[in-house]
């Protein structure tokens, strides 16, 4: 059984429909990735499996339990974290109350425990666990980000753009990482702009074109799709 | 020894200077030395003082505009006085009419609060100040009509006049246009200053917590906020509900130290007269908001001298006290030299997260 479902789910902005009925699955285990131009609906996906939006049709279901009616908060206990676009850390406190923030729903001791995996992950999160979030660089704001995520403990990982304005070098290490985390059993949904390198680690990838799924297969044959490299990979 | 965090230290040294001044000005007092004038100010200090820190609680921490909050001042006040007076065929203890009366007004300022916060809370955007700005009139026009008495079977209550509360020898409590009546004046510098100190303790409490800094971050990240778990709608109720039930004591307090009281008094001047003591200490600094409260309840007092420039005067030092508070360059003047000079004694601010923000 899949630990995602999402079927037939139509979104809206008001009168703006953003998606229009796409149905995915994620299983327990793998790295799917959600890929499609600006505005193609990607981060509105993230937004409603995570419960900021609500869906006005269609169902999803996490572990066999409809979710969708479900606010956000209510989302962590069960095991479901988003990691929002554009580094959403808390920019007045520090890394580690960044990352106590993350375990917020958790005990002291299992967050002292997860403050570890996370310090091994990033290391530069250790270094700078005093320092305020708001003056760490782009790239340590995603690691933070990605750091208070993992601190929930989390069954199912959602990252939205996880490369966003990163150089190539720190792009190839948050995409280490997330290997890292699949390899450890986490199963994770990655929204990226970067096709390339997100079709490299992802089991399988949906395309999203305005609201539509339009393509979905393994990451290795929508890499050698030849619509997709025209469309997505640059040639 | 164990070193204390910074944010710790400079609560107590809040709590330490605030217990001098309490306990100096206590002394000055009872010794006769202040003016009549300002010794009868106190009491309203007091509650001006808690009610600028409940504001800050909602304008500072929470990021939410309220425009009525006298409105809740107004429940706390009306409430507490009907408590006290009931309260008097019962005991002739004045305190302990008093702390029945402030924990009353806390309890429907609270309830009053709730009943605002539910249904406005739950959105994104600046509705809580459209609503607060209704609720404090609605508040208003609505204990204008308000008859309440008291006799040997209990309350009575009327919304037409005081003949038709039927009462057998009873007292009028409230009297409609006319306001509360015969209020029994049991409030004391000593409470109030306790008052202060709860207050202060509270938002204290509530800024230094995880959830506090859950509460401050719902401001410019409430996305973040959402995806780590933290239940927005329930947070930001959470302290608007503090803070309205702050104000409803903070209302009694004032209430219960006047034989009279008319809702006219609770009214939108009263309100912004607030939100100016918040503004003028710093959004989000509570002590800072306590000073401003005291200095501008004193301040026409002071300027009664000047008689008929006495408004223009009050104008005139409102603006000052802006510009050196957000002018860097004014401050440099003023408050670096005083600063170095009394460097030693003034702890270190905390790295933000504060009651200090
Ligand atoms: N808050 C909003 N109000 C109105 N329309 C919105 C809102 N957020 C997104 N949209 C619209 O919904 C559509 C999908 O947006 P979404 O943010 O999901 O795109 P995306 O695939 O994540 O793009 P990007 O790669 O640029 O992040 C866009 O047309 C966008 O303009
Ligand atoms: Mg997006």
């Amino acid at each position: 059984m899949a630990l995602l479902k999402v079927s037939d789910i139509h979104v809206s902005y008001g009168s703006i429909r953003a998606i229009k009925g796409i149905s995915f699955e994620v299983n327990e285990g793998e790295i799917v990735t959600l890929i499609g131009a600006n505005g193609a609906g990607k981060s509105t996906t993230l937004n409603t499996v995570s419960g900021l939006l609500r869906p006005t049709e269609g169902t999803i279901e996490f572990d066999g339990k409809v979710i969708n009616n479900l606010p956000a908060h209510k989302l962590i206990p069960l095991g479901i974290v988003l990691c929002p676009e554009g580094r959403r850390v808390f920019s007045h406190m520090t890394v580690e109350e960044n990352l106590d923030m993350g375990g917020y729903t958790k005990s002291k001791q299992e967050n002292k425990d997860s403050l570890e995996m996370v310090y091994e992950y990033f290391p530069r999160l250790k270094e700078r666990r005093s320092q305020s979030a708001g003056t760490l660089s782009g790239g340590e704001q995603q690691m933070l980000a990605m750091g208070r995520a993992l601190m929930s403990r989390p069954r199912l990982m959602m990252l939205d753009e996880p490369s966003m304005g990163l150089a190539p070098i720190l792009v190839d290490q948050i995409f280490d990482i997330i290997k890292t985390l699949h390899k450890n059993g986490s199963t994770i949904l990655l929204v990226e702009q970067n096709a390339s390198a997100a079709l490299k680690i992802a089991d399988r990838a949906y395309v999203l074109e305005t609201g539509h799924i339009t393509k979905s297969g393994t990451g290795q044959e929508l890499a050698q799709s030849d619509d997709i490299r025209k469309a997505y990979l640059g040639g | 020894m164990k070193k204390l965090k910074p944010t710790t230290r400079s609560n107590i040294f809040t709590y330490g200077a605030l217990l001098i001044i309490f306990t100096v000005v206590y002394i000055l007092n009872n010794g006769g030395v202040i003016s009549n004038n300002i010794s009868g100010l106190l009491i309203p200090i007091c509650a001006y003082v808690c009610m600028s820190i409940s504001l800050n609680l909602t304008v500072g921490i929470l990021g939410e505009l309220s425009l009525g909050h006298a409105g809740f001042m107004s429940v706390g006040a009306f409430s507490g006085v009907i408590a006290a007076s009931a309260l008097r065929n019962v005991t002739d203890n004045g305190t302990l009419q008093l702390i029945a009366a402030i924990a009353i007004g806390a309890v429907f300022a609270a309830i009053a609060g709730a009943i605002v916060g539910v249904p406005v809370l739950r959105l994104n955007g600046d509705y809580l100040a459209i609503v607060t700005l209704a609720f404090g009139e609605i508040i208003k026009n609505l204990l204008n009509n308000f008859y309440i008495g008291v006799d040997n079977s209990g309350l009575h209550f009327s919304m037409k006049d005081t003949a038709s509360l039927n009462m057998d020898k009873g007292t009028v409590i409230v009297n409609g246009p006319m306001g509360a009546v015969g209020i029994p004046k049991v409030s004391t510098l000593i409470v109030g200053f306790i008052l202060i100190l709860i207050c202060y303790a509270a938002t204290a409490n509530i800024t230094n917590s995880r959830t506090g800094r859950a509460i401050k971050a719902i401001r410019d990240n409430r996305i973040a906020v959402e995806s780590v778990g933290i239940s927005v709608a329930k947070y930001k109720l959470m302290t608007f509900v503090t803070s309205a039930a702050m104000a409803g004591m903070a209302g009694a307090l004032y209430a219960l130290n006047y034989t009279t009281i008319t809702p006219k008094k609770f009214d939108f001047n009263t309100s912004i007269l607030i939100l100016v003591f918040v503004v003028l200490g710093g959004i989000g600094n509570v002590r800072g908001g306590m000073i401003a409260a005291t200095v501008l309840v004193v301040l026409p007092e002071l300027l009664r001298a000047v008689k008929d420039y006495r408004m223009l005067m009050y104008a005139v030092v409102l603006i000052l006290v802006m510009i050196f508070t957000n002018n860097r360059k004014a401050r440099g003047l003023i408050i670096d030299p005083a600063k170095k000079l009394f460097g030693k004694l003034i702890p270190k601010r905390g790295k933000g997260g504060d009651a200090n923000g």
